[in-house]
């Protein structure tokens, strides 16, 4: 098994250096902005990390699956296919023209519309590579919780097995190890909302890993991605928060100094509502943003050193494919970890805003306890049950 | 830069997707999923407790069977001591009652015989008073022989005594 290991190595290493040489020599990366011949390291990373008209398909640079543009220009909605704009071609779509801007524009990478000579960039919500696998995302969780609840509808009391009683398992864990302890009797109310986040980011975070169709895109180490899942996770907090929350934000139990003629403490706190959302969506977008890009400067540096020698790139590629399934790997386990950690954040967040209640809370239940061990003591002896 | 701002298209896609996902879950999927994963927990709880007080009522109920076995085992052990104590008591008072009665039947033995002696002595004496009586009489009778005489008389009187005895 071991010597089968080494053997493949060796043997992508040999067939790999003079293909991957003969390819950075064609250039076959940034021909957009038409510099054949030299590799653009910065270009290939920015351009596997950023987001595209079209999704690339393996082995072939110069055919991407198509996906549907859709503009507001100057004159209305357009809808067509990128494949119509693709190699920095100009589109005649009914009189308006557009195409993607090249690398010496201010809109580098996107789709501009043409008026008078001059690139203005038009109201995009376009069907990106992002916003492709934003839906196919969207598809694969629904369809896996929707298969869930059917099966649990069906068979109530029987645990799944195998791959629904996974998911199952993850559902479990979040809901009884991190939504209930934190936020108690108002667990069920937040549930949807912090476990539904939950499984759209640990799937985006996955599908992202996969290098191939449904997955390759930088979806959670977006911005604007994670920047919407901390806006609704502050919307949820301050919507829902109670009296209290607000009290200890507008008026402090602190000296009245520091409250009355300079509202320091408010500030503070008011400040502290909004770093709490940006801290979310910096980290998120952080860590996933850095696994990616750890993944293609290893493997750019491939190409880099068969640019320079074919033995240096066959050693390179043994050594960065190594180190590319241990960044794999350990992104899995990041993947699985920030997931969790935003889940675990918006709960935090969210339970902090219902100050007062928690405590109730609390002595409720331990009223209930006491008066469980009253009913026991008072009915649960078992002599006399016998 | 690129990279830190964030597109506007992919917010507004982001929201209606997030949307859409969430709406979807939170009308067919998770009340059925959390329901379920509730009512399960709380089930095996209650199989949990259910199944340790059954275990409880069960060593109790081993503890109580034992208890009784060993007061049933005590008492069989008394009764066992008290029917011995009974018995011996029983021969003890047999035996005293017998011996008060023979006792009370020598006693009575005794008293008869006590009574007979008196009686037989009594009726020596009046014999031997009569024999004295008669023996006086005949001495009376006889006075005018001598000494040799008499001696012969009594010893004569005496012989015939003897015999008659």
């Amino acid at each position: 098994m071991k010597r089968i290991i080494i053997f493949l190595t060796l043997l992508t290493a040999l067939i790999a250096a003079p293909v991957l040489r003969a390819s950075g020599n064609a250039g076959q990366h940034g021909d957009a902005d038409g510099s054949k011949g030299r590799l653009d390291p910065k270009e290939i990373i920015f351009e596997h990390l950023g987001d595209g008209y079209g999704w690339e398909v393996p082995f072939d640079h110069h055919h991407r699956i198509p996906l549907p543009i859709i503009v507001f220009g100057t004159d209305g909605l357009h809808v067509f296919s990128s494949a119509r704009v693709a190699d920095g071609r100009t589109y005649d779509d009914g009189g308006k023209l557009f195409r993607i801007a090249g690398a010496d524009s201010d809109h580098k990478g996107k789709i501009v519309e043409i008026v008078d000579g001059k690139e203005v960039r038009p109201v995009d919500i376009s069907i990106t590579k992002n916003v492709c696998a934003l839906l196919i995302t969207v598809l694969v969780v629904s369809c896996l919780m929707l298969w869930l609840s059917a099966y649990l509808k069906k068979n109530p009391f029987k645990a799944p097995r195998k791959g629904l009683g996974g998911i199952e398992a993850l559902v479990a864990f979040i809901y009884d190890s991190v939504i209930k302890p934190t936020l108690g009797h108002n667990a069920r109310r937040f549930a949807p909302y912090l476990l539904t986040v939950f499984f759209f980011i640990l799937t985006m975070n996955l599908m992202g890993l996969m290098v191939i169709f449904p997955g390759g895109a930088n979806l959670t180490g977006n911005i604007a991605v994670t920047l919407v899942l901390s806006i609704l996770t502050f919307l949820v907090t301050n919507i829902f928060a109670n009296k209290h929350y607000w009290k200890e934000i507008l008026w402090p139990d602190v000296p009245l100094w520091l409250k009355f003629p300079l509202p320091i403490m408010p500030a503070i706190e008011i400040f502290g509502m909004f770093t709490k959302p940006a801290a979310l969506t910096v980290r998120l977008f952080a860590n996933m943003m850095g696994g990616h890009m750890i993944v293609l400067v290893l493997t750019v540096l491939i190409f880099i050193f068969s640019a320079i020698n074919p033995v240096a790139g066959a050693g390179t590629t043994i050594v960065s494919l190594g180190f590319s399934i241990f960044m794999l790997l350990i992104d899995v386990l990041v993947s699985f970890i920030q997931a969790y950690v935003f889940t675990m954040l918006s709960t935090i967040f969210i339970s902090l805003a219902h100050p007062e209640e928690e405590h109730h809370h609390k002595e409720k239940t331990v009223d209930e306890s006491v008066g469980t061990q009253i009913r026991e003591a008072l009915v649960g002896t078992p002599r006399q049950t016998i | 830069m690129e990279l830190f701002t964030p597109d506007f298209g992919l917010i507004f896609w982001m929201f209606v997707a997030f949307g859409v996902l969430f709406l979807v879950l939170w009308k067919f999927a998770w009340p059925v999923i959390l329901k379920t994963v509730d009512s399960r927990a709380e089930l095996i709880d209650k199989g949990v407790e259910y199944a340790q007080n059954a275990k409880e009522q069960l060593d109790n109920a081993r503890r109580e069977a034992e208890e009784y076995l060993n007061e049933a085992r005590r008492q069989q052990a008394d009764m066992l001591r008290d029917a011995d104590k009974m018995k011996t008591q029983i021969i003890e008072q047999a035996k005293n009652a017998a011996q008060t009665e023979a006792q009370k039947v020598m006693d009575n033995a005794r008293i008869q015989i006590q009574q007979q002696q008196k009686e037989a002595q009594q009726q020596f004496r009046n014999q031997v008073s009569e024999f004295a009586l008669e023996v006086a009489g005949q001495l009376v009778h006889r006075q005018l022989s001598g000494d040799k005489a008499q001696e012969n008389l009594v010893d004569n009187i005496l012989d015939d005594l003897e015999r008659k005895n």
